[in-house]
């Protein structure tokens, strides 16, 4: 039985797409199974927010102002907090193995891993920003600038912090160590980010904005999945 | 698969040193060796997990680094851990198992795993969540591999962990005859192999001995 | 000089022939540093003349200038030896990029103080966001996360490749991180006085040029005995340091 599978595949190249949707499918497929992992940085990123004017007091004014900053820390907490988890699970269970010995290239996986948690942790975020933008009195057009670029900010974030992931893997206590190395590196994207939203509170542009975080996201998308992939090699190789 | 020279040492602790062996076609080596010898590490470095060895490894007579992708394509690890997913059920765990080595999954997949799991005697389990199984069937669903991954080279890390007597004779008559077949098995295992033509490797604790039966 | 040049990688790739040759450069370097530093520092901070504007009050970046210097290179150059140990598996890199990163981060603190003084008499205030300031703070928090995840990770080559692929990270993040708060530092106040506002005067800049080159090979006398101390803990089981520890105490 074996020599069928073989007969009918043996031509068969791992296609770099295939490859890609398969690690998405499955991700997808695994977080819809455990939704908690979905749900529970959504939970965070819309607490901390609410919890904001308890801490600054209600007025609009404040809250305004403070808006772009809250909301950005917050995505960058929330983003944090969920990636701890996001190669853990393989690392345990030993399918990281399978992955680093299959002809697959690492840093399609790496790249097909990031975007699905991506999918699951920023994309709901980013949904409830409307509700939050409105309790923190922010008007129409900073919203949209809000989302435009929570949307381009949040995938560089992923990107960022999964290197970290993947660097601390294979220690005990991963979480409070993915935040030391990666909060420096959130630098550009948030102050881009918060600027851009800054920008379109004043009814300026925040086009240039915007394209800063588009080029950013181009750097991350094409460099940050073979750092990632080396590092979990490392990991692996030293477990 | 060949190795020359092939050295490694683990927490300033030598473990191997100057191992030279070749592993051909339809052949079976046993790697013995008290706990702490080092023998999952020297599955791992055969197969390509772990860098830290020093030594030259062969595949089809080329360097291993050369033919990197061949390599991979055509070697099945089993390890300790599994790499099988408990909210995943057997099925779509194999399906990733099998995507991951470029294999598309077609409607034609499907009985075909369908057939392996039955042969592991996972029959109607092929829909259950991994974790609703026992230790002993989960192991069973990662052996599911064995009959399903195209691999002429197979590295099993005690494969007969928590399976009992009817599954080890089984798995027994598996690797017979992938090696018959014309497959290589490199298998580390307490248990006492019954099989013909097999060679055993027996690695020593300590300075890095071997000797090969 | 190819030839030459793959001699001396081996050479230096082995622990032994870099502590035997560093232990013999060690002193030549001790005293390149003192005679440079001292007379450069005695001078800058007692006699050179005061700044136009700012005083006295000035003379601090005799300090915080070479510091703020080697604070980058030396990030730079732990991110060099990264790709060598992730490239070319070379023992010394680890062991000279882990002894980078605490010496850089010191220095790179030593900047910030520096710079936390100045702006007291200039600005009135202890911390002003100031575009270099807050790099510099950055900076500090890069080398901060090399050293933690160095820490964390026990075995030392799977901690010297983890941190090889972070400080290569951080350093191609380092021009964006700092092309960034340039930007929005102009965004949200004025420009205001620079440490070199006003064209530098010679005799300063002498002073200034020597005090460089004097903490550089501080610097470097700081890395090589971090390295030294590096290879004897990590060859501590290998026949010539055994040999090189029964010499010394019979030599007591």
């Amino acid at each position: 039985m074996a020599n069928s599978v073989m007969s009918d595949h043996s031509s068969v190249e791992p296609s770099l797409w295939s490859g890609l949707t398969a690690v998405m499918k499955r991700d997808l497929l695994l977080a819809f199974r455990q939704r908690s992992d979905m749900v529970n940085p959504l939970f965070f990123f819309v607490m901390v927010i609410a919890l904001f004017p308890l801490g600054v007091g209600p007025e609009p004014a404040t809250l305004r102002m403070l808006a772009p900053g809250v909301i950005w820390i917050a995505a960058l907490l929330s983003t944090l907090l969920s990636v701890d988890s996001l190669f853990r699970q393989d690392f345990d269970d030993g399918s990281l193995e399978l992955v680093l010995l299959s002809p697959q290239p690492l840093f399609v996986v790496a790249l097909g891993k990031v975007l699905a948690h991506w999918l699951i942790t920023a994309v709901p975020l980013i949904c409830v920003t409307p509700v939050l933008g409105i309790m923190l009195f922010m008007d129409g057009n900073t919203l949209l600038a809000t989302l435009y670029s929570l949307l381009l900010g949040t995938p560089i974030l992923s990107m960022i912090s999964a290197i970290g992931a993947a660097l601390t893997v294979g220690l005990r206590k991963g979480g409070v160590l993915i935040a030391v190395i990666a909060l420096p590196l959130y630098v550009p994207v948030l102050i881009f980010g918060t600027s851009a939203v800054e920008a379109a509170a004043m009814t300026l542009p925040y086009v240039g904005q915007l394209a800063y975080l588009g080029a950013f996201l181009v750097l991350a998308l094409t460099f940050a999945p073979f750092a990632i992939g080396a590092a979990l090699r490392i990991s692996v190789n030293t477990r | 698969m060949q190795t020359q020279g092939l050295y490694c040492e683990r927490d300033d602790r030598v473990l191997i040193r100057d191992l030279d062996f070749s592993l051909e076609n339809g052949e079976v080596l046993q790697i013995e060796g008290p706990n702490g010898s080092g023998k999952t590490t020297l599955l791992r470095i055969l197969c390509g997990l772990s860098e830290d060895y020093e030594g030259d490894i062969f595949w089809s007579g080329q360097p291993r680094a050369r033919v990197d992708e061949a390599f991979r394509q055509g070697t099945l690890y089993f390890g300790h851990l599994t790499g099988v997913k408990a909210a995943l059920t057997p099925r779509e765990n194999l399906r990733w198992i099998l995507q991951l080595k470029g294999i598309t999954a077609s409607a034609a997949l499907n009985p075909l795993i369908d057939q392996a799991l039955q042969e592991v005697g996972l029959f109607s389990y092929e829909d259950v969540p991994v974790q609703a199984l026992s230790a002993g069937q989960k192991r069973r669903v990662a052996l599911a591999r064995l009959q399903l991954e195209p691999a002429r080279l197979w590295v099993l890390d005690e494969p007969f962990t928590a399976i009992d007597r009817a599954g080890v004779a089984q798995l027994e008559q598996l690797v017979q005859q992938h090696a018959e077949a014309g497959g290589a098995v490199l298998i580390t295992t307490h248990h006492a192999l019954e099989l013909t033509g097999i060679r055993k490797l027996q690695l020593g604790l300590g300075k890095g001995t071997w000797r090969i039966l | 000089m190819l030839q030459t040049l793959k001699r001396l990688y081996h050479q230096f790739g082995s622990p032994r022939y870099f502590y035997d040759i560093t232990g013999r450069m060690l002193p030549w370097l001790v005293a390149a540093a003192l005679l440079l530093l001292v007379p450069a520092l005695i001078y800058g901070l007692g006699f050179a003349p005061p700044e136009k504007y700012q005083g006295n009050s000035y003379r601090v970046i005799y300090i915080h200038v070479p510091a703020a210097s080697i604070a980058m290179s030396g990030y730079f150059m732990m991110a060099v030896a990264g790709v060598i140990v992730l490239v070319w598996r070379m023992k010394m890199a680890e062991m000279v990029a882990r002894a980078i990163a605490p010496i850089g981060a010191s220095f790179t603190f030593i900047c910030l103080v520096t710079g936390a003084i100045w702006g007291k008499p200039t600005w009135g205030t202890w911390w002003v966001w100031d575009a270099r300031l807050t790099s510099m703070l950055i900076l500090l928090f890069l080398y901060l996360g090399i050293m933690a995840l160095n820490a964390a990770i026990e075995q030392p080559q799977a901690a010297a490749r983890a941190t090889a692929v972070l400080s290569i990270v951080g350093a191609v993040n380092l021009p964006i991180i700092k092309y960034s708060v340039e930007w929005w530092n102009t965004l949200h106040q004025p420009a205001s006085i620079t440490m070199t506002s006003s064209a530098i005067d010679p005799e300063m800049l002498i002073t200034l040029l020597t005090s460089m080159a004097g903490f550089y090979c501080l610097f470097a006398v700081l890395v090589i005995m971090a390295t030294r101390c590096e290879i004897l803990r990590r060859e501590q089981r290998s026949r010539w340091v055994r040999s090189l520890v029964t010499e010394a105490v019979d030599g007591v």
